[in-house]
């Protein structure tokens, strides 16, 4: 087990480029499953300010 | 029927609604073959004859690196679009893309530079390859920059688009860097019109993982497409509709 993640000594340089990779693939997902939440609240919080000052 | 499918995808409710049911697709094909490349890319491939292990960071790098010129490509033609057609959502493909697009051209210098290290003995060289794939990053970050800094967003669409359109030059000083100048890069092994000069068992992890980076980027772009979208038009009838729906 250690042996394979010693990499014949390149463990250093593969793992690194591999938790980069995942670190990237993740953001660019929850990111735009943040943006659109916001959105949506924000929309959602504006229909009822403006349906309030209706009645 | 393709035609007309294009047309409807031209309404953002539509489209809104059809990129909401496609996203699970791409992103649950984008899984498989990403742990089946893993599989393949981490335990069951043979380390290289001069690289020896090392070479497992092209399972990473060289499909970041594709895919950092195939958006890019992507984003052009959604700009050449943009521009003639004035059509709205492929405006907004423009700079939906240019996120992932500078994420992956990121992950492709970073990957580089950790398989450069112990293979070159350097971090960084300033050679061809190197230098255009970094003026790439400089272009993703320069449309995204663009976009944000204009505040009406169809005079902002305009404008990245047709940096991008001028950035496309870029593309073939890329592929052919390492053909034209003398660089520490290595050549082509697949992209040649030659059969691809390496094994098959290392070839099956690499178009695995390149595949699902593609899958990837069909899932992510259509997720932040909707986002942008739902921005943008989030003073129109539809958008209001339907977040009552969901309100209810």
């Amino acid at each position: 087990m250690s042996e394979f993640f010693a990499m014949g000594g390149y463990g250093a340089y593969i793992w690194p480029s591999y938790a980069l990779a995942f670190i990237i693939l993740v953001a660019n997902i929850v990111a735009p499953m943040l943006q659109r939440k916001k959105t949506v609240t924000d929309i959602a919080r504006k229909i009822r300010r403006a349906r309030n000052a209706q009645t | 029927m393709i035609i007309r499918f294009f047309h409807k995808m031209g309404s953002p409710r539509y489209f809104y609604n059809v990129a909401g049911k496609m996203i699970p697709w791409f992103m649950t094909s984008f899984l498989i073959l990403l742990l089946a490349g893993l599989y393949y890319g981490l335990f069951d491939s043979p380390p290289d004859y001069q690289q020896k292990e090392s070479v497992r960071i092209m399972y990473i790098h060289v499909p970041a690196a594709w895919m950092s010129m195939f958006i890019y490509v992507v984003m052009a033609v959604s700009g050449l679009i943009s521009l003639v057609w004035r059509i709205k959502m492929t405006e907004i493909f423009v700079i939906s893309s240019a996120t992932v697009g500078a994420s992956f051209t990121f992950l492709a210098l970073a990957t580089g530079s950790l398989w450069g290290k112990p293979m070159w003995g350097t971090w960084w060289v300033w050679d061809a390859r190197l230098t255009s794939e970094l003026i790439l990053l400089f272009l993703y970050l320069g449309i995204i920059a663009l976009h944000s800094a204009i505040e009406d967003k169809r005079v902002a669409a305009r404008a990245v688009s047709i940096l991008a359109l001028v950035g496309v030059v870029n593309i073939p000083i890329i592929h052919y860097s390492v053909e034209w100048w003398n660089t520490l890069h290595q050549t082509a092994s697949v992209t040649k019109f030659d059969k691809p000069s390496m094994d098959i068992s290392m070839l099956i992890p690499l178009l695995l993982m390149a595949l699902s980076f593609k899958l990837y980027y069909a899932a992510v772009v259509l997720m932040r497409a909707r986002a942008e979208l739902l921005e943008r038009d989030r003073n129109t009838r539809w958008v209001v509709e339907m977040v009552e729906e969901q309100a209810k």
